[in-house]
């Protein structure tokens, strides 16, 4: 049990700290908080495909409007409530990932890479095909979210405690599924396929439920999504969404769930201090931009990840891991 | 009949759009084993070059033709600096670079233009009028379109078969390290190949902005799916089935868009997608390409 004490007082420390986070900050900074949570589900999401078993994804976007699209329409025209369609979105789009993962077992990194994109840049044109079902282009208005079981909390911080009470759920599963046999079975299979098959291993059986489990997260992250903006429509899960992730993948780094946490902070802030980050530039290099120009975050963000890859392969989770490691004086390369 | 045979000419133009971007993405690959995913991209900001040279009072082919050797300056440089720190990574890891250049690009575009909607000049590349070829009306736009995709076909072609430099960029292409042995400096023939991408990324922008009339910075984000497609189609590392795979991909999804009802304009994008499935689980070599065994 001696192994469990560290992760379980890490995990303690984080059940506190995002407790008692949002009484520090203003009710806008917890929505802003609660938006990092829907993202770190999807990481860690993305992170057992790509990190553990070494598939890349980027459709992950389309999973997360499956998600967002099952709780919207039980919502909208089933009245159900909001909370119970949490569970049936992630089994949805899970079982719509376990379809794509069939096929998917079949290609290598690159074709699936492509493949997944397909499904980002098309799935849009499905829900505007489905309007009946969907509603269309114009979407579906939901609800605004609001505390159950009569708790007196403001609509913004109830969000917060609720996806950041399943992040920590759901990132403490991920990370106790991984650690275990299939977390080996899936690291295995990233480091050769030849060997994880002829030790035993079911290649298609591990590959297809890592992408069905990896688009169960991704779905629960879309339906928080949809709870919290409390509409949805096409437009809301655009391919960028599906590449946007995997720029926080890469940012967080693959393997380090605090490092995710970062990711999915760079991913909600970097859009809203593009512009201090473009002054600090302006300091260096006289540019004449106006911060408001539409492209100014996407720039960051394209430069960000080259600069990530050349600098930190391992993204903001590897910088972490080696610091707390010299700090412990036990680092070994 | 007649009807059918225009829309087949309609679907090879806006096949050729996809031929010129799948050949781009088709060169990168053979060379490098690289899917390019800020292919579009490259292919959007040149078009914007193109319309704002014209804007300063170039003829619009000069400012075609200048924004073509622009390109491919540019795509060198990206190789150079961009990509080049790469060179050892794994395959996944400069495709995320691409990504981040997808960004980059896009995002730059914006910057510069704004994301408004720009028109290419009246008439530009080529007039929209109709001629008649036995009861077929064709438009002047579709013929020209589909004749300077011909055009940059048998330029490129003619350069890899009939000059030095395209004879070393196939050997560095299909035995890097035989090359090198053989004085060809394979590093500078890997950014030769992504400026010949870049400036064919001219092409296709230019032919994309003119068959739709009118192009944002948004303009080739779908068509990087198509020619993905017609790339896969053709096998990847076929330049030559790029092209056949992107004019018979135009004409599919032309006629399944005319002639199918529920197909229309809406589910075009998903076909393709299809089409990429189809062919990977089917004969993931493609029509063209070669078929690998690898020994482990």
């Amino acid at each position: 049990m001696r192994r469990l004490a560290t992760p379980a007082a890490v995990f303690a420390l984080a059940a506190v700290a995002v407790a008692v986070l949002p009484h520090l900050v203003s009710d806008f900074h917890a929505f802003q908080l609660a938006n990092v949570g829907i993202y770190f589900i999807a990481l860690v999401g993305l992170n057992v495909l790509t990190g553990s078993s070494g598939q890349i994804s980027l459709g992950h976007g389309a999973f997360m409007a499956i998600g967002g699209y099952t709780s919207a329409i039980l919502m909208a025209n089933h009245g159900v409530r909001d909370l119970w369609t949490i569970p049936l979105a992630g089994l949805v789009a899970g079982g719509a990932g376990l379809l794509v993962g069939l096929p998917a077992t079949r290609l290598s990194g690159l074709y699936l890479a492509l493949v997944t994109f397909g499904i980002a840049v098309s799935f849009p044109q499905l829900l505007k095909k489905f309007e009946g079902f969907t509603g269309g282009t114009t979407g579906l208005i939901l609800n605004l979210p609001a505390a159950p079981f009569g708790l007196h909390t403001s609509s913004n911080r109830w969000l917060y405690y609720l996806t950041w009470g399943l992040a920590l759920v759901l990132a403490a599963l991920a990370w106790a599924l991984l650690r275990g046999r299939f977390g080996r079975a899936l690291r295995a299979i990233r480091d050769s396929e030849v060997a994880a098959a002829s030790s035993g291993i079911d290649l298609a059986l591990y590959k297809t439920l890592a992408f069905g489990i990896s688009a169960f997260y991704a779905g629960v992250a879309g339906s928080l999504f949809a709870i919290a903006t409390a509409y949805v429509n096409p437009d809301a899960f655009p391919v960028t969404l599906s590449v946007v992730l995997v720029v926080g993948l890469v940012v967080g780094g693959l393997g380090s769930l605090p490092g995710l946490v970062l990711g999915a902070a760079f991913i909600v802030y970097l859009p809203v201090h593009s512009g201090t980050l473009l002054r600090w530039f302006e300091q260096v290099v006289p540019v004449d931009v106006s911060p408001k120009a539409p492209g100014v975050p996407s720039v960051i963000y394209g430069a960000v990840v080259i600069l990530v890859l050349l600098v930190l392969p391992r993204g903001a989770g590897g910088l972490l891991g080696l610091t707390s490691r010299l700090y412990t004086r036990s680092y070994r390369p | 009949m007649i009807d059918f045979l225009q829309q087949v000419v309609a679907g090879l133009a806006s096949g050729g759009i996809y031929a010129s971007l799948a050949l781009a993405i088709a060169l990168i690959y053979r060379s490098t084993g690289v899917i390019n995913f800020a292919q579009g991209e490259m292919a959007t900001l040149t078009t914007y070059i193109v319309w704002s040279l014209h804007n300063r009072g170039l003829g619009f082919w000069g400012a075609f033709a200048l924004t073509v050797v622009l390109a491919f300056a540019g795509g060198v440089a990206l190789e150079r600096v961009v990509i080049r720190p790469f060179e050892s990574a794994p395959v996944l890891t400069v495709v995320m670079v691409t990504i981040g250049l997808f960004f980059l690009l896009n995002g730059l575009t914006s910057v510069l233009w704004g994301g408004a909607q720009r028109r290419l000049p009246e008439n530009r590349p080529f007039p929209t009028a109709t001629f008649d070829v036995g009861g077929v009306q064709i438009s002047r736009l579709d013929a020209g379109l589909i004749a300077l995709m011909l055009v940059t076909v048998a330029a490129l072609f003619a350069l890899f078969r009939y000059t030095k430099l395209g004879l070393a960029l196939r050997a560095s292409a299909l035995q890097p390290a035989s090359s090198r042995l053989v004085g060809i400096r394979v590093g500078w023939m890997l950014a030769v190949g992504w400026g010949l991408a870049a400036a064919l990324g001219v092409v296709a922008g230019v032919m994309a902005a003119g068959s739709y009339g009118s192009f944002d910075p948004t303009l080739m984000q779908t068509i990087l799916l198509y020619a993905f497609a017609a790339a896969i189609l053709g096998g990847i590392d076929s330049p030559g089935g790029a092209v056949v795979g992107g004019l018979v991909l135009g004409v599919l999804l032309n006629l399944l868009g005319t002639y199918v009802d529920w197909i229309g304009s809406t589910l075009r994008l998903p076909v393709a997608l299809l089409v990429i499935l189809v062919v990977l689980v089917i004969r993931p070599a493609g029509l063209f390409g070669r078929t690998t065994v690898q020994r482990v």
